[in-house]
C-alpha cells in the first residue's frame, strides 16, 4: 500500500516552477491589465508622460517667441492657434506638460512620503507619540490652503515653483496621515505583528516591513489623491500669480489667459487646451484609484457572470 | 485500539496504573504568582479606576520533554498567561523565572534574548502570517535575528531543514509559497516552523488546532509532541477542549475566571476531577461513549450560569456563584491550595483550606517509567536532577510523594 | 426509523417533511468553475434530527444556503430539487391548549392547520405520530403535495421563509442588530409575518419564546452587546422559532461557544425539537457533537455525501474510510488512551478535486478503481442496507473481497501512519 501524496499535492493550482517574484509581478500584471479601468488610467498617465519627456527634446521651438500672428485660431502653422503675444499655444501646452507633471509628482510624493511616516509612527507606538503626532496632524488638516498660500506667497521673497510645491504639501499631507493611522491602528493588532514581536523584530522593521506592505494598496491610492491635488492646487496657485510666471506650464498659461481676458476675446484656444489637459489627467489618475480599490478589495471585483442559464428558473414548476 | 506495542521512538506514552514517580529535571520556565490586571480607558480624573481582573495569582512551571495543557473557557485568563509568558504582555505582579533566574529587562535586547528561547505559537493560522511575505521570509528572519545563520547558503540550509522537520515536504517547493497558497495546516507548520526557528527551549502553543479541520488537527498535534520529545521542549498546550488536553499533555490545569481551580496528572484530574467546575467541564465535553439506551446522550450540567464579569468578579472563589455546593466561606476568600495526592491539587474548601508552601508551585512528575520498552520521561537524560523533595503538611496521606 | 432513499415516491401517510433530489451548485470564479456541490440527495422526515458533517469544502454549509435560496451569484444552483412536504390542509379551526401556554401561531389559512387537542397531551414524538396518523384518515384528495423550494416564486418564497423554514447561520451572534433589543427584533419578525397580531399579542409571543429559550423576560429590552455569547446564541433561536416553523436548519451554531455553553444550547435545541416536532439540520464539522444528538448523521467529502447512517450505526461501524479516520480524529475523555492517528493530507481545494473518489489520495485503503471512477451513494450492505455509503469497497464489482470492518482500517491507518513517520525520518 502507497504512501498518501498528499504531501505532494500542493493545493494551489500554480506551479512553483517559478520563482515567487515573477509569479506575483505577473500576477499583478494579470490583475492591472484585465481591469479595464486602470488600463484606462494608466494609458493616459503613460501618455503625459511620454508627451512630458519626449515633447521639448522633439520640438525644440521657443515656447516664449513671440510671432506676428497674434490671438490667431488654430491654423497649420500654429495647431492650437497663438496667445496675445503670439506664442504658440501647442508649444506651450507641451513644454509646460513636463513642470506640471514634474511639480505634481514631486509634491506629492514628497506629501505621502510625510504622511506615510506621520501616520505609521503614530498608529503603531501609541501613548505620547501618538497623541502628539495626531494633534500636528489635526492641525495642519484644518489649515485653510488657499488663505495660507496667499499670505506666504505674499511674505517669502521668491515666488517659484518651490513656494508652491511647499504649501501644497504643508496643505497635503495630513489627511492621507490620519487614515494610514487608523490603518495602522487595526493592522497593529493583528497577530502577525505580535508574531514579529515576539520573533524579537525591532519596530522600525516591523512598520517598514510586516505593517507597511500589507497597506500599499491604500499608500498608492492616497498618492495618487494626493497627485491630483497638488497639480490642481498648483495650477490654482499659478492662475492667482503666486507662482514664477515666465516658466511656462498650464498654470501660468491660465494666467496670462486670464490676464489678457482671453475669454472676452472670444479666444477659447487659449484656455481649453490646458484645461482640457488637467482634466484629462486627473480624469486618468481617478480611474487608476477606482481600479487600485478594486485589486486591493477583492470583494470588489466583478467576477465574469454564470455562463449557464439558471436551471432552477427555467425548469418547470413539478408540483 | 489499545496501545500494544510502544516503538522506541513513538510519540505516545503508555498509561498504566502504577504510577511512579521519578525524579524531575528542573523546571526550564516557571511562572510564580502572576496576576494582570488591565486597565479600562476611563474618562475619571480622580477615583477608583476599573481593570478587568484577566489573571490572579497564577503559578506553574513547564519542564523540558513535558507537555502542561492550560484547560479552561474563555475569559478563564489562559491567553494572558501565555502572552505574559511570552512577555508580550507586562505581568501586573508576579515573576517569571527562566531556568531559576528571573527574567528582567524590558529593553529590546533583553526581550530578544528572551525570545531566543521561548516562542509562543498562535491560533489563527490565516493571521499569524504575514499575507505579503513568503515562508522564507518569514523563516529567515528569526534566524537572522538569533544568529542562527549569517550567509545566505547557511540561511537556505537551515529553512529547508526547519521545514523538513515539520513535515513539509518537498521543502524546496514550499519555501516560496505565500501564506495564501497554503492550506491552513500547512500554516500552521510553518508558524510552528517560525517558532523553532529561534531554537527555543519552551514553545508556548495557544489553541494551535481550534482553527484547523478536524482531520488534520491530529497531525499537527503529533508533530507537536514528536518535536517534544526529540528535542525535549518544554510544551504549554493551551486549549478549551478537554479531551486532547488529555491526549497530548501529561499535565493540566484548569483555570476559571482569571483563577486557577484544579491542576495535576492530566489522566488524574480528567477521571477524577475534584473541582466543581472541572466536573462541570468533563460532563459538558461532548463524549461519544455515553451514548444512552435511546440513541442519545442526554447531559443535566451540575451548574448554571454564565462566567462573570472580569471587571466586577464575584469575591473570593469566582465561581461559587454557580456552584452546587457552595460555602458561605466561598464568597468571603479565594481558598488555598488543599494537596489530593498523586500530586493532583485543588483550589476548593471542599477538600479544605491547605497551607500551601508559597515556594513550590511545582507539578508533580508521576508519570510511570514503565513502559514495554522501558522508555519513561526520566531516562532522557537529565541524570543531574535532583530528586523531588517532599515538604508538606503532615497531615496528607502517606503514599503521596509529592511537593507539598 | 424508516429507511431513507433519495428520490422515493412519497406517499399520503409518508412522514417526509423534506426531498433533496440530485443538487448541484457550482461557484464561477475568474480561476475556474468550482463545484460545491455535486448531485447531492438526502431526505429528512418530519421531527427528526439530520446532521450534517463535513471539513472545509465539503459543501454543506452550501447546502443549507441552497435548501433555503440564499446562494448568491457567483453561486448558482445548477440542478436538482428541493422537495418540500407542507403539512395537509384541514378544515380544523385553531383550538388553544390550556394545558400549555404555548400558542402556535396561526400561518395562511389555507395551508398549516393549528395543533389538536391530542398535541397537548405527550411529548413531541407522540405528536409526530398524531400527525401522521391524522394525515393517514385524511381522504385521499387531502395528499400533501410537495413542493420544489427552488421554484417558488418570490413572493410564495418570502411567506414559506420562517413560517415553515428558518434558519440559524454560522456566527449568529453578528446576525443581531446591535442598534435593535432582542424584544424588537423578534417582534419585527413578527410584524412582518403576520400583519394580524396586535402590539400586545406579539409583545406576549415575544415574552413567551425568550422563557422557551431560557433567557429571563426583563432582559427583552436588552441590547445584543449587552448580552452574553450564549444568550446572543438563544436570542437567535428564539427569533428562529417565533413562526414555529417544521424546520429549522442550523449552520454551526456552536462552534465560537465554549463548552459549557455549548451543551446547554444543544440541550436546548434538542428539548424543543421534541416539544414542538420540529426537525432540525444540524451543521458542524464537529462529529462528536452529532453522535449525541443527531438521528441521522450525513458526511460530506468534496461536495457529496460519502456516508448516511444513524448516529449509532456510525459509531458501532462506519463505512467509509474516511468516517472512520473522521471519528478516530476525536481523542475520547473517558475511553482508554488511543492512539490516533487523524487523517493524513487536507481536504481537497474545490478547484483541484481529484479524479475519481475524492478522498482517495489520503485513503488508506485506496485502490486502483478509485482514481478511475466516482462511487455513488448506495446501501453499503445486504445487511445494513438503509446505511448509504459512497465507496467502491463495497460494490461487488469493483472490489470482489471482503468487506472492511472497523479493526481493516485501524490497521490500514496505523500501518499507513507508521510509514510516514518511517518516510519522515529519512
Amino acid at each position: 500500500m502507497s504512501i498518501p501524496s498528499f504531501e505532494v499535492n500542493l493545493p494551489s493550482s500554480e506551479t512553483s516552477e517559478f520563482s515567487s517574484q515573477v509569479h506575483r509581478l505577473r500576477d499583478m500584471w494579470r490583475l492591472v491589465t484585465l481591469n479595464r479601468k486602470v488600463a484606462f488610467g494608466l494609458g493616459i498617465l503613460v501618455f503625459f508622460v511620454l508627451v512630458a519627456i519626449f515633447g521639448p527634446i522633439i520640438l525644440t521651438k521657443d515656447p516664449n517667441a513671440f510671432s506676428p500672428d497674434i490671438l490667431s485660431p488654430p491654423s497649420a502653422t500654429h495647431w492650437l492657434g497663438t496667445t496675445q503675444t503670439g506664442q504658440d499655444v501647442f508649444l506651450q501646452v507641451v513644454v509646460g506638460t513636463r513642470v506640471s507633471l514634474l511639480l505634481g509628482f514631486i509634491t506629492g510624493l514628497v506629501a505621502t512620503i510625510i504622511s506615510v511616516v506621520v501616520g505609521l509612527a503614530g498608529g503603531y507606538f501609541g501613548g505620547v507619540i501618538d497623541d502628539v503626532l495626531s494633534m500636528v496632524t489635526n492641525v495642519f488638516l484644518v489649515l485653510p490652503g488657499l488663505p495660507l498660500a496667499i499670505v506666504l506667497a505674499a511674505f517669502l521673497p521668491y515666488k517659484g515653483p518651490l513656494t508652491i510645491g511647499f504649501v501644497t504639501v504643508i496643505t497635503g499631507w495630513s489627511w492621507g496621515a490620519r487614515v494610514l493611522r487608523s490603518q495602522t491602528l487595526s493592522m497593529r493588532s493583528r497577530e502577525f505583528v505580535e508574531a514579529s514581536k515576539a520573533s524579537g523584530e525591532s519596530s522600525m522593521r516591523i512598520i517598514f516591513f510586516e505593517i507597511l506592505p500589507n497597506e500599499i494598496a491604500i499608500v498608492a491610492a492616497e498618492l495618487l489623491g494626493t497627485i491630483i491635488y497638488a497639480i490642481l492646487a498648483e495650477t490654482g496657485l499659478e492662475y492667482l500669480g503666486l507662482g514664477d510666471v515666465t516658466t511656462v506650464s498650464w498654470g501660468t498659461m491660465f494666467y496670462w489667459a486670464g490676464n489678457n481676458d482671453a475669454i472676452l476675446l472670444g479666444a477659447w484656444w487659449w484656455i481649453l487646451p490646458p484645461g482640457l489637459c488637467i482634466a484629462v489627467l486627473g480624469a486618468g489618475l481617478a480611474f487608476i484609484n477606482f481600479g487600485i480599490d478594486e485589486i486591493a478589495n477583492p470583494r470588489l471585483r466583478k467576477e465574469p457572470g454564470p455562463k449557464v442559464d439558471k436551471i432552477s428558473k427555467t425548469r418547470e414548476v413539478a408540483a | 485500539m489499545n496501545i500494544e506495542n510502544m516503538g522506541a521512538n513513538s510519540p505516545f506514552i503508555a498509561l498504566n496504573d502504577d504510577a511512579v514517580s521519578i525524579p524531575l529535571p528542573p523546571a526550564v520556565l516557571e511562572a510564580i504568582h502572576l496576576r494582570k490586571y488591565f486597565p479600562l480607558r476611563q474618562f475619571k480624573l480622580s477615583g477608583p479606576r476599573k481593570v478587568v481582573h484577566a489573571a490572579e495569582d497564577t503559578s506553574l512551571a513547564l519542564y523540558p520533554g513535558r507537555a502542561l495543557a492550560l484547560v479552561g473557557e474563555s475569559g478563564s485568563g489562559k491567553t494572558t498567561m501565555a502572552r505574559m509568558l511570552a512577555r508580550l504582555y507586562e505581568p501586573t505582579s508576579g515573576t517569571i523565572l527562566f531556568r531559576g533566574e528571573p527574567v528582567k529587562g524590558n529593553g529590546r535586547n533583553a526581550l530578544k534574548d528572551y525570545h531566543h528561547h521561548v516562542q509562543l505559537v498562535f491560533q489563527d493560522p490565516f493571521s499569524s502570517l504575514n499575507p505579503v511575505h513568503d515562508v522564507r521570509y518569514h523563516l529567515k528572519r528569526p534566524l537572522r535575528l538569533h544568529g542562527h545563520a549569517r550567509t545566505a547558503t547557511e540561511e537556505t540550509e537551515e529553512i529547508l531543514a526547519l521545514l523538513n522537520r515539520v513535515s513539509l515536504s518537498p521543502a524546496e517547493q514550499f519555501i516560496r509559497k505565500f501564506p495564501h497558497q497554503l492550506s491552513g495546516g500547512q500554516r500552521q507548520r510553518v508558524a510552528i516552523a517560525r517558532a523553532l526557528a529561534a531554537k527555543p527551549e519552551v514553545l508556548l502553543a495557544d489553541e494551535p488546532v481550534s482553527m484547523l479541520d478536524v482531520s488534520i488537527r491530529l497531525d499537527v498535534l503529533n508533530l507537536l509532541l514528536r518535536l517534544k520529545d526529540e528535542e525535549q521542549l518544554a510544551l504549554l498546550f493551551i486549549t478549551h477542549d478537554i479531551a486532547s488536553a488529555r491526549y497530548f499533555a501529561e499535565d493540566t490545569l484548569v483555570m476559571y475566571a482569571g483563577q486557577t481551580v484544579e491542576g495535576g496528572p492530566s489522566e488524574e484530574v480528567i477521571q477524577r476531577p475534584r473541582h466543581p467546575y472541572t466536573q462541570l467541564l468533563i460532563s459538558a465535553a461532548p463524549d461519544p461513549d455515553r451514548l444512552g439506551p435511546d440513541g442519545k446522550g442526554s447531559v443535566t450540567l451540575p451548574a448554571r450560569g454564565e462566567i462573570p464579569s472580569l471587571i466586577n468578579p464575584p469575591g473570593g472563589c469566582r465561581f461559587h456563584p454557580r456552584c452546587p455546593h457552595a460555602m458561605p466561606v466561598c464568597s468571603e476568600r479565594f481558598p488555598k491550595r488543599t494537596e489530593l495526592g498523586g500530586g493532583h491539587w485543588a483550589h476548593c474548601f471542599l477538600y479544605g483550606d491547605g497551607e500551601a508552601n508559597p515556594a513550590s508551585y511545582k507539578p508533580i512528575a508521576v508519570t510511570p517509567s514503565r513502559s514495554s520498552e522501558g522508555r519513561g520521561k526520566g531516562e532522557s537524560g537529565n541524570h543531574a536532577s535532583p530528586e523531588v523533595e517532599i515538604q508538606g503538611n503532615a497531615a496528607l496521606p502517606s503514599d503521596v510523594s509529592a511537593e507539598g | 426509523m424508516t429507511s431513507i432513499r433519495p428520490g422515493e415516491d412519497s406517499t399520503a401517510t409518508t412522514n417526509k417533511l423534506l426531498e433533496i433530489n440530485n443538487i448541484s451548485v457550482d461557484y464561477y470564479a475568474a480561476s475556474g468553475t468550482v463545484h460545491a456541490l455535486n448531485d447531492v440527495s438526502i431526505s429528512l422526515e418530519r421531527g427528526k434530527i439530520l446532521g450534517l458533517a463535513g471539513e472545509s469544502g465539503s459543501g454543506k454549509s452550501t447546502l443549507a444556503y441552497a435548501i433555503t435560496r440564499l446562494l448568491h451569484p457567483p453561486a448558482v444552483i445548477t440542478g436538482g430539487e428541493v422537495l418540500y412536504y407542507p403539512r395537509s390542509s384541514g378544515g380544523r379551526e385553531q383550538q388553544r391548549t390550556p394545558r400549555r401556554a404555548i400558542t402556535r401561531v396561526p400561518t395562511r389559512p389555507d395551508t398549516t392547520p393549528a395543533p389538536t387537542d391530542a398535541e397537548s397531551a405527550g411529548d413531541g414524538n407522540q405528536r409526530g405520530r398524531e400527525r401522521s396518523g391524522y394525515q393517514a384518515q385524511n381522504s385521499p384528495g387531502d395528499i400533501t403535495e410537495p413542493v420544489d423550494i427552488l421554484q417558488l416564486t418570490a413572493a410564495q418564497l418570502r411567506t414559506f421563509r420562517w413560517s415553515e423554514l428558518a434558519i440559524v447561520f454560522q456566527s449568529a451572534m453578528n446576525a443581531l442588530n446591535p442598534v435593535l433589543n432582542i424584544g424588537a427584533q423578534i417582534t419585527d419578525v413578527l410584524r412582518t409575518h403576520r400583519p394580524s397580531m396586535g402590539a400586545d399579542s406579539r409583545r406576549q409571543r415575544a415574552l413567551e419564546l425568550l422563557r422557551l429559550v431560557g433567557i429571563a423576560p426583563d432582559r427583552i429590552r436588552s441590547y445584543p452587546h449587552e448580552l452574553s455569547g450564549g444568550m446572543r446564541q438563544r436570542a437567535i433561536i428564539a427569533i428562529a422559532l417565533a413562526l414555529a416553523p417544521e424546520l429549522i436548519i442550523m449552520d454551526e451554531p456552536t462552534t465560537a461557544l465554549d463548552v459549557v455553553v455549548q451543551r446547554e444550547i444543544l440541550e436546548l435545541v434538542r428539548a424543543l425539537c421534541r416539544e414542538f416536532g420540529m426537525a432540525l439540520i444540524f451543521i458542524t464539522h464537529d462529529l462528536s457533537l452529532l453522535l449525541e444528538i443527531a438521528d441521522e448523521i450525513a458526511i460530506m467529502y468534496a461536495g457529496r455525501i460519502v456516508e448516511t447512517a444513524t448516529n449509532q450505526e456510525l459509531l458501532r461501524q462506519p463505512r467509509h474510510p474516511y468516517s472512520y479516520g473522521l471519528l478516530n480524529s476525536f481523542p475520547s475523555l473517558h475511553g482508554p488512551r488511543r492512539k490516533m492517528t487523524g487523517i493524513p493530507g487536507s481536504p481537497p481545494d474545490l478547484r483541484a478535486v481529484p479524479a475519481g473518489c475524492a478522498f482517495h489520495p489520503r485513503c488508506p485503503m485506496a485502490f486502483e478503481a478509485c482514481s478511475r471512477s466516482i462511487p455513488m451513494l448506495r446501501a453499503s450492505t445486504a445487511e445494513t442496507p438503509e446505511q448509504l455509503v459512497a465507496c467502491h469497497l463495497y460494490d461487488p464489482r469493483f472490489n470482489s473481497g471482503e468487506i472492511p470492518t472497523s479493526e481493516d482500517f485501524a490497521a490500514k491507518y496505523e500501518a499507513n501512519f507508521e510509514a510516514m513517520i518511517g518516510k519522515r525520518r529519512e
